[in-house]
């Protein structure tokens, strides 16, 4: 019975054609857009109807030309708030995994550091931010904001996916006399891999995160062009349109950052890993 | 080819440690304990002669499993001596393939990434190896299948695979862990049979756990009954017999009579 409903083996998705599931795919896509439509519209009658100033709430048409003719501000501030959060998850996807190899590597480094990254990621860094900007040079403060948030799910996931290796499968490799590197290289990696995505998924958020809480942290003390630093900036001149403006940049930003991780993720484990096919499915 | 097998077998296949000079696998006064000191297996003596069929039978919890890991060198011995005679050429596995219960593939690779492995971790040049992993996947019927990855297939050809991987190093010996346990009776039957002309064109030595008395009387030339915990060689049973064993040897009266004298002997041992 079995072999009726899977005639080919080799590619079992081949014959499952776009048919009824991209019908069904179609609804995913429009509702949203329909609410979206729909709020927006519901938002700018409100706004007309009532005559309601734009320092109270801009309506949509409102934040839309304020983005585009504040453009040439916002612009070099989005540049900004994305380089940090790059940078900052960079540095948390190298740390995070850097430290879950060095704790595989040695029970005793483990049982040193790991309560202090606990530590670090319980501490909520909105609280921490502060003093890194009184002890570190501004830039630098920003990207270990933005490090500190987005390190951890990196390091907890890449340990437990390092942790999760078929025994077997490590049975085999010492019995085909596997060096250390082999055995991280050819089983220990590959098999931490969706583990791994899945930590890095969740710090590019958190990376965004990071960045706007140490921009917003540094926007009294100055020097700062983020687009946090400009919500907090038009939030003291009562620029209400361009807040919005730019919290929908950052918005935008935190969506990209997602899809990109998500796609990236998608397109690494597609051809083995139970997760990207019930995607496909 | 396969009566002067079988002849080869009667002279030598008597339990016995000292047997000395042809045995492949012995194993002396070998016990294994829990890490509470209890005692999980042995003590425990065989010898296996090269090119010998051995199945290791025994109810679950037997030790049987512990048993092979313990010839393989995946667990060590708490007492006793494990010795393998291999040709000190063969360095991968020391000579060794084992094929698990689960097929236990790399789900990441392909199947001519996991039949390679043993080959890419014992650093064989790749254009060295790619002619022994098209050769092990042809003596399992998979040729056609080296670029797929393992959930695309079924449970028997992951198996396939499995064994495809043990035997790309041309071990001396294979150790089989209840490997077509988890398979459907067809799919069961179909690798019994192949595994069978695999042994008698590649003159393996194969020593094979199961729980299934058919199996074992179908399979081999050699039985050893393991007791329950902890694990001894119960009895030694020689399946002699000059018939092939094809598919109509699961049906001859003379397979019923052998696995009616396993099955005897193994029943009362199963009650506590």
């Amino acid at each position: 019975m079995t072999s009726e409903s899977s005639p080919d083996p080799i590619h079992p998705l081949a014959n499952s054609t776009p048919g009824p599931e991209g019908a069904s795919r179609w609804p995913q896509i429009l509702m949203p857009a329909v609410v979206l439509v729909a709020g927006l519209l519901l938002w700018e009658w409100v706004i007309r109807v009532n005559q309601i100033q734009p320092y109270v709430l801009p309506a949509p048409s409102a934040v839309l030309q304020t983005l585009l003719t504040d453009w040439p501000v916002l612009w070099p501030s989005l540049v900004t708030t994305l380089l940090t959060t790059l940078e900052g998850f960079i540095t948390a996807a190298f740390g995070g995994i850097g430290l879950a190899l060095l704790f595989h590597q040695s029970r005793w480094v483990e049982y040193s550091l790991f309560p202090y990254a606990v530590v670090l990621q319980v501490t909520p860094v909105i609280a921490i931010a502060p003093l890194l900007l009184i002890y570190l040079p501004q830039e630098t403060a920003v990207i270990v904001c933005a490090w500190i948030v987005g390190f951890f799910p990196v390091l907890s996931n890449t340990t437990l996916g390092l942790n999760s290796v078929d025994r077997n499968l490590g049975g085999l490799f010492r019995l085909y006399g596997a060096s250390r590197l082999q055995t991280l290289r050819y089983l220990e990696l590959p098999a931490a891999l969706p583990f791994i995505l899945g930590g890095l998924r969740i710090a590019g958020g958190l990376s965004l995160i990071g960045a706007v809480v140490a921009e917003i942290a540094a926007g009294t003390a100055g020097a700062g062009s983020g687009l946090a630093y400009r919500i907090a900036e038009s939030g003291y001149r009562l620029n209400i349109p361009r807040m919005f403006a730019a919290l929908l940049l950052l918005s935008a930003a935190g969506i990209v950052i997602h899809a990109v991780l998500a796609l990236a993720s998608h397109l690494m484990l597609r051809r083995w890993h139970e997760s990207a096919l019930a995607r496909e499915d | 080819m396969v009566n002067s097998q079988e002849s080869k077998r009667a002279q030598s296949a008597i339990a016995d440690p000292a047997a000395g000079q042809t045995a492949v696998v012995s194993l002396r006064d070998v016990t294994k304990s829990y890490p509470n000191g209890l005692l999980a297996l042995g003590p425990l003596s065989l010898s296996i002669t090269r090119g010998e069929f051995v199945s290791l039978l025994g109810p679950s919890g037997c030790g049987k499993s512990t048993a092979l890991r313990l010839i393989a060198g995946l667990t060590a011995p708490s007492s006793g001596r494990v010795e393998l005679s291999t040709p000190a050429k063969r360095q991968i596995g020391q000579g060794v393939g084992f094929v698990f219960q689960e097929p236990t593939l790399m789900p990441w690779a392909s199947v001519r990434d996991n039949v390679g492995l043993p080959l890419k971790l014992g650093h064989v040049p790749a254009t060295e190896a790619h002619p022994r992993i098209e050769a092990s996947l042809r003596q399992v019927g998979l040729a056609e299948f080296a670029e797929a990855f393992p959930r695309e297939l079924s449970g028997g050809m992951k198996m396939r695979v499995s064994l495809a991987r043990a035997l790309v190093t041309d071990p001396d010996i294979l150790l089989m862990d209840e490997p077509f346990a988890a398979l459907d009776e067809i799919t069961r039957f179909q690798l019994n049979n192949d595994l069978l002309t695999l042994w008698r064109t590649l003159r393996k030595t194969i020593i094979f756990v199961t729980h299934s008395v058919f199996e074992s009387v179908y399979l081999s030339q050699r039985i050893l009954m393991m007791t329950p915990r902890p694990g001894r060689i119960g009895a030694s049973f020689d399946i002699a017999t000059s018939a092939p064993r094809t598919e109509d040897f699961r049906t001859s009266a003379e397979y019923v009579a052998f696995c009616r004298q396993v099955s005897a002997a193994l029943l009362p041992r199963e009650r506590p």
